[in-house]
């Protein structure tokens, strides 16, 4: 059996946004969506984590901080885009610094549609991840 | 014998998981969630060893099984009503050899964890020697089996070594205000403190020692309460699971302090509680 669908644990990343999404993450972590009710916990550590939850756009600046990020998670490990900035770069788009979407820098796995996204929406994107992330111990398991 | 040590070792990481699983739950049902299940201590585990370790070099994992060793002879000692001094002293042995393994990494966030680890120490160490004299005071013996089957509860001779105890249990326990090295809870943490280089199966054999370490701090707790009788025995458990309790709530009721008025405050209240009681229990004794 797989216990990482039941401990997922999550690195929170804010990139180039408004922090609207950024807010609305630490909001499923509050009595009203409490999320460590399904055992997530918000690790400030990459290498304790499972899922890297990145927000906003990447630019120049923050592109190396991504990748070591997601270099430094030991595996199985997901990604998940929060928000259309994290996506496709959103109204940023157009920025002379701004690179696009996370999945221009790190596979991304789930993309969370929303300006900003809804915890609901949030919360439905991990446990989608889950399922990858369970695919991937599997394929662990198999090497 | 032999029967009776397996037993120990299993059990006791069993309760300790479970005590934290209870902790989690209570800190949660204070804060005004639900919280997550009493298991989920376990789930945590059994997910990091499924995990990918990361190896710095050689030592860093050594060192984290080591202490793991250490604490385990410690619970052994402590169980089978060995010596107290043995006892306390090879838990500061596995408690050292944790922050080696801190230190080793030289990560600069794992440096600054281990320095805090041993200004913890630095602070708890002179507590826990109080406690063992005190209890050889007031049943002139070292043995855990003696002072367990004594006349009277041990808490009617040391009152304010026992308050002193709990004082210090905040730091084994890695509680709020006193969890400078590394604290339970993400979001008041320098990354992740002394186990920020650690992950996979050597972070699940730091939980795993933390649970040893918690029913250890608890057993001091029990020392204090039981005496031959078995409704003493039983009274001393629930008196464990107070004194849990009421670090739970301290837990969630402070904010981390500077580790100078951790230092400060617990030398002083542990001295002054500690050495008075020692003086007039000489006094009658």
């Amino acid at each position: 059996m797989n216990y990482v669908k039941k401990s997922p644990w999550i690195l929170h990343y804010d990139g180039t946004s408004c922090n609207g999404c950024d807010i609305e993450v630490l909001a499923c972590l509050t009595p009203l969506y409490d999320v460590e009710r399904f055992g997530i916990i918000n690790t400030g550590n990459p290498k304790h984590a499972d899922v890297l939850v990145i927000t906003g756009s990447v630019n120049e600046q923050n592109i190396p901080v991504v990748k070591q990020l997601y270099e430094q998670m030991a595996d199985p490990k997901v990604v998940v885009a929060i928000g259309i900035c994290a996506a496709t770069g959103g109204i940023f788009a157009d920025c002379y610094n701004v690179s696009g979407g996370v999945d221009k820098v790190i596979p991304v796995d789930v993309y969370v549609p929303g300006c900003a996204a809804r915890p609901e929406s949030i919360i439905d994107g991990v446990v989608k991840a889950l399922g990858i992330l369970d695919e991937k111990r599997n394929a662990m398991k198999l090497k | 014998m032999i029967l009776k040590i397996i037993l120990i070792i299993i059990i006791t990481p069993l309760v300790g998981g479970l005590l934290a699983g209870m902790d989690r739950v209570i800190s949660a049902r204070l804060q005004g969630r639900h919280g997550p299940s009493v298991f989920q201590p376990f789930y945590d585990v059994l997910k990091l060893t499924q995990k990918e370790s990361i190896q710095v070099n050689t030592m860093h994992r050594f060192y984290v099984y080591a202490s793991l060793a250490f604490i385990i002879l410690t619970v052994v000692v402590m169980l089978t009503g060995g010596d107290i001094l043995l006892a306390i002293f090879v838990l500061t042995l596995g408690s050292i050899l944790f922050v080696l393994g801190g230190y080793s990494s030289n990560s600069p966030y794992n440096t600054i964890g281990s320095e805090r680890e041993l200004l913890q120490m630095m602070a708890y160490e002179p507590m826990v020697l109080l406690t063992g004299a005190g209890l050889y005071y007031a049943d002139k013996s070292f043995f855990i089996k003696d002072i367990i089957s004594a006349k009277v509860p041990a808490i009617i001779y040391l009152p304010g070594v026992f308050l002193g105890l709990i004082y210090i249990l905040t730091f084994k326990l890695r509680k709020s205000p006193f969890d400078l090295s590394m604290s339970h809870h993400g979001h008041q943490e320098i990354v992740k403190g002394m186990t920020t280089e650690y992950s996979g199966k050597d972070l699940a054999i730091i939980e795993v020692t933390h649970w040893y370490e918690t029913v250890i701090a608890l057993t001091l707790v029990f020392l204090f309460f039981a005496t031959s009788s078995l409704e003493s025995r039983i009274f001393a458990v629930i008196a464990c699971l107070l004194a849990y309790l009421f670090e739970i709530i301290v837990d969630n009721g402070f904010a981390r302090v500077k580790w100078q008025l951790a230092l400060k405050s617990t030398w002083l209240v542990t001295g002054v509680l500690g050495s008075i009681n020692l003086i007039v229990l000489s006094f009658f004794r």
